[in-house]
């Protein structure tokens, strides 16, 4: 009942919104078109076969000398933008997700445990977290990526890029989960509801599961949409540097690191289209974060 | 007073341990030294007789007291990429980091409490909105998209400033400033703006929240009520309360200077240690990347450990509860 209060509430906002409902409707345009890239797609950037040198560096169909088969132009290699972006953004929300999914399980498990168990296990927990918060996330991300390299042998670790950086992503943000996840049980175990479920002679993980967490449910929500943005620009970065993904299967990063070649060239399509593609994809993502807060944070109203 | 240092003092020290003692794992268990110094034409008993005269072979505690030993002595050892001493390699490219990361958080300073006590005050001004909507826009900005948009409108278009390294330097003994020179200013202004941008976004955001919350404090209430002028309540009340945090921004914002300073060097090739970090782990190259670790770790804990004796200067109500 509480939810679906929240739920109507949230809608009723929403619809009164226009910033927030601008950004769902750029994410959800966007996601759609990564998620669905193998069937939306002029082209597959991964077919060697599907693209030819003799289209190279096209510029975007409203341009003179376009192609109209080529919507936002091609790479050098004959590549068609469009697709490059599309199947680039389904990597990149397919890491970021992955990640974000990873964090949020392995923080709130810690956080929730830290705050229910509470004494040594906590503040262990929250020495690493600490270490951490203080240490920026590229900067662990960066650290796990080399260590890795140095552990697994070359080949491996080429197969491996996706897991690993997804793992380093999903390492460095987890304590915001963690801390979020502690500082709401914190508030909530001295609850009558959390009382009585103890004195009924509930079992802690049931009591954390079942009755804490649907009530942190709200707080969690917005860090997970900020970390998502997070974890996305995280991944750009990283590719960007050249420590991400390999440039033949190219994320939005591993495009704009590509695109920085032409820099200097007439052919601003191949580094801006997708620069403009991942900020707008970022800024939405934040957007309906901020909303988000708002609604689970009724004192900024 | 003293006891207060000598705590936190001792606490430094066992972070510094903890850190040491990571940089140490990262470089005796990631990969086998041995088998990246040598190659493959050097026969097994070479390889043991290495082992032996390195000391690998002796006990752990043993081999980490060494480490330790030699880190305090200033010998980082040798890299494995370019064999150079490491202590050399970081003397060259420290300068150009810190230097780039002071002029980012000044830049980051000067301009972000000013914004965010502008827009604390007048939340509601269409200008502060449209500062706080730059702010939302500016986070969600990858640093390196900041950089390459500098470079391509100062750089390309305009022509008007150098878009990679540090110009014109003057070595001062073995510092290598950009301080002393028209050229090398004007090459520090891109990196230094592209630094200092997503710093100062936080920077106003952080003020802005702080300034906003002591407003609603009864002091300040308290000061309206007694009918104190507007402006001694906002610049003297109210600001010297918002000014503690932001003591601790500063120290925070180090951290995100030395991290973000990885991609602004990348992105302008600035010959910094960032870039030498980066460069280390495309190579593998495991002590350069535990010394840059100790290295970092320790401006953390000294910057972090004169925030918190600046606290204690500044904010009498820490003294009042160490005497009581």
């Amino acid at each position: 009942m509480l939810t679906r209060l929240v739920q109507s509430e949230g809608i009723w906002l929403f619809t009164r919104s226009p910033a927030a409902m601008l950004a769902a409707v750029v994410t959800i345009v966007i996601v759609t078109g990564a998620l669905f890239a193998p069937w939306i797609a002029p082209t597959d950037p991964y077919d060697l076969s599907s693209f030819s040198l003799i289209d190279g560096l096209l510029p975007p169909a409203w341009e003179e000398g376009a192609d109209p088969r080529f919507l936002l132009g091609t790479d050098d290699q004959g590549r068609d933008l469009l697709s490059s972006i599309l199947y680039g953004a389904r990597l990149s929300l397919g890491i970021a997700a992955v990640a974000m999914a990873v964090a949020l399980v392995l923080g709130v498990s810690l956080g929730l445990a830290a705050g229910y168990l509470g004494g040594r296990f906590d503040a262990v927990v929250m020495r690493i977290a600490d270490v951490q918060l203080a240490l920026p996330a590229i900067l662990t991300a960066l650290l796990i990526d080399g260590i890795s390299r140095g552990i697994l042998p070359a080949a491996l670790h080429d197969d491996l890029r996706l897991a690993v950086i997804t793992l380093a992503i999903a390492l460095s943000l987890w304590v915001n989960f963690a801390r979020t996840a502690r500082a709401s049980v914190f508030v909530e175990r001295n609850k009558d509801y959390v009382s009585a479920a103890i004195m009924m002679g509930q079992h802690p993980v049931r009591i954390m599961l079942r009755h804490i967490l649907p009530n942190i449910v709200g707080p969690l929500l917005v860090i997970a949409t900020v970390d998502l943005a997070s974890a996305i620009l995280l991944e750009a970065t990283l590719s960007f540097l050249g420590v991400g993904l390999p440039a033949d299967s190219p994320s939005l990063g591993t495009l704009i690191r590509i695109g920085m070649q032409y820099l200097l060239s007439g052919e601003w399509w191949i580094l801006w289209i997708p620069t403009v593609f991942l900020v707008v994809l970022v800024v939405a993502i934040n957007l309906l974060g901020d909303f988000l807060r708002d609604l689970f944070n009724p004192s900024l109203r | 007073m003293a006891r207060f240092i000598l705590k936190r003092l001792v606490q430094s020290i066992f972070v510094m341990l903890a850190v040491a003692f990571l940089a140490f794992s990262l470089f005796r268990f990631v990969g086998d030294p041995i088998s990246q110094m040598t190659g493959v034409e050097t026969s097994v008993e070479d390889q043991e007789r290495l082992r032996e005269e390195l000391g690998l072979n002796d006990p752990f505690v043993v081999q980490f007291i060494r480490f330790t030993g030699d880190i305090l002595r200033g010998d980082f050892g040798y890299s494995f990429r370019t064999r150079e001493p490491i202590d050399a390699m970081l003397l060259t490219r420290l300068p150009a980091t810190l230097e780039l990361g002071t002029v980012a958080l000044m830049i980051s300073l000067v301009a972000g409490i000013p914004a965010g006590v502008y827009t604390a005050l007048r939340p509601r001004g269409i200008f502060s909105q449209s500062i706080l909507i730059g702010t939302l826009i500016g986070v969600s900005i990858p640093t390196f998209v900041i950089g390459i948009l500098l470079i391509f409108l100062f750089g390309v278009q305009l022509g008007w400033l150098p878009t990679y390294g540090r110009g014109g330097t003057v070595e001062i003994g073995w510092w290598r400033s950009s301080f002393l020179t028209v050229e090398g200013w004007r090459s520090l202004v891109l990196p230094a703006l592209t630094l200092g941008l997503f710093q100062l976004t936080l920077t106003m955001r952080l003020v802005r929240a702080q300034m906003m919350e002591v407003m609603r404090t009864d002091h300040i209430r308290f000061a309206i009520a007694r009918g104190v002028p507007w402006r001694s309540i906002r610049y003297r009340h109210a600001l010297a309360n918002t000014m503690i945090p932001v003591i601790t921004i500063i120290g925070l914002q180090f951290g995100g200077v030395i991290a973000f300073s990885i991609v602004t060097e990348s992105v302008f090739q600035w010959p910094g240690m960032g870039l030498l970090f980066l460069e280390s782990i495309r190579f593998v190259d495991i002590p350069v990347m535990s010394v840059y670790l100790v290295v970092i770790a320790f401006f953390f804990v000294l910057i972090n450990l004169l925030v918190d004796l600046l606290y204690f200067a500044i904010d009498p109500r820490l003294r009042v509860r160490e005497s009581a």
